[in-house]
């Protein structure tokens, strides 16, 4: 295995996430898309760090900072979907636009 | 190293089926018309991430993403979507002409993103593959050099708990609110 093979298939998935973050409507969409590209930068500290074989595993701890991240940022963001959801009846980032004028 | 080198090793194959996988898990993520669906297929594609993991030798995180994610995050955005009762069967009005431009720079990010790699990086560095990364080493450097940054985020963590508490809390109305402390 060489490390452009993954380097390659992580860019895929990110320019996926960022087709998603810009095509999507529903802000619950737009945070899945979100997921895919955190999913692509994980697969490039792990490569990395296969490659470069560190002795304390740095690319495989920051890994698994970025998921822990990730799931603190999927928390507060549904909140707050939830809460936008509650005070307007929509989920959809159309409807958002009171700051907008 | 040439492409009938790069297919003979039996772990590229391996390589080339989860990648596949994961790419089209990945696009039906950004265009299944239902939403939960596309909350599905996000199963499939950090499943086969995990799957990547496992390849690399980091046999740790891949658990750990298939726990956080796949147990967690996942359940957590089908809950989203059934709360706020998102329009499952609805199209999501993708009309032509509101794809092009999003399609065309994705592309380009991912042209920018994939030549540079390419550049950057010859054929020649061949990642080290056999055992697994012990978890011992991990942590290890957890709490030992990374202990800082270790303690941050477990903050981050505590501090987003609280905040998604408080922000996802329905207030009281006047009314209530008075209800409850005559009681």
């Amino acid at each position: 295995m060489v490390v452009t093979q993954f380097l390659v298939l992580a860019a895929a998935l990110f320019s996926l996430g960022v087709y998603g973050l810009l095509v999507r409507r529903n802000i619950v969409l737009i945070l899945l898309s979100l997921e895919l590209m955190l999913a692509a930068v994980n697969i490039n500290l792990v490569a990395f760090e296969a490659m470069l074989a560190t002795t304390e595993a740095t690319g495989q701890v920051f890994a698994i900072f970025v998921i822990t991240v990730a799931a603190a940022e999927v928390g507060i963001g549904l909140a707050i979907v939830l809460l936008i959801f509650r005070n307007r009846r929509s989920s959809n980032i159309d409807d958002l636009n009171l700051m907008r004028y | 190293m040439s492409f009938a080198d790069w297919i003979s090793e039996p772990v590229n194959w391996a390589f080339l089926v989860i990648g596949l996988v994961v790419l089209f898990a990945g696009f039906r993520v950004v265009t299944a018309r239902n939403v939960v669906h596309a909350a599905l297929y996000l199963v499939g594609a950090l499943a086969g991430t995990a799957g990547l993991f496992l390849l690399l030798s980091a046999e740790f995180v891949a658990w750990v993403l298939v726990f956080v994610y796949i147990g967690a995050v996942v359940v957590l955005f089908l809950f989203g979507i059934m709360i706020t009762r998102a329009p499952t069967g609805l199209d999501e009005t993708l009309t032509p002409g509101k794809w092009v431009w999003p399609a065309f720079l994705s592309l380009a990010v991912f042209v920018v993103m994939a030549w540079s790699s390419l550049e950057a990086f010859s054929s020649t560095d061949v990642l080290a593959t056999g055992e697994p990364t012990p978890t011992e080493v991990l942590g290890q450097s957890l709490l030992g050099r990374y202990v800082i940054p270790f303690e941050v985020v477990s903050f981050v963590l505590l501090a987003a708990l609280i905040g998604g508490i408080t922000i996802a809390r329905r207030d009281l109305t006047p009314v209530e609110e008075e209800e409850r402390a005559s009681v």
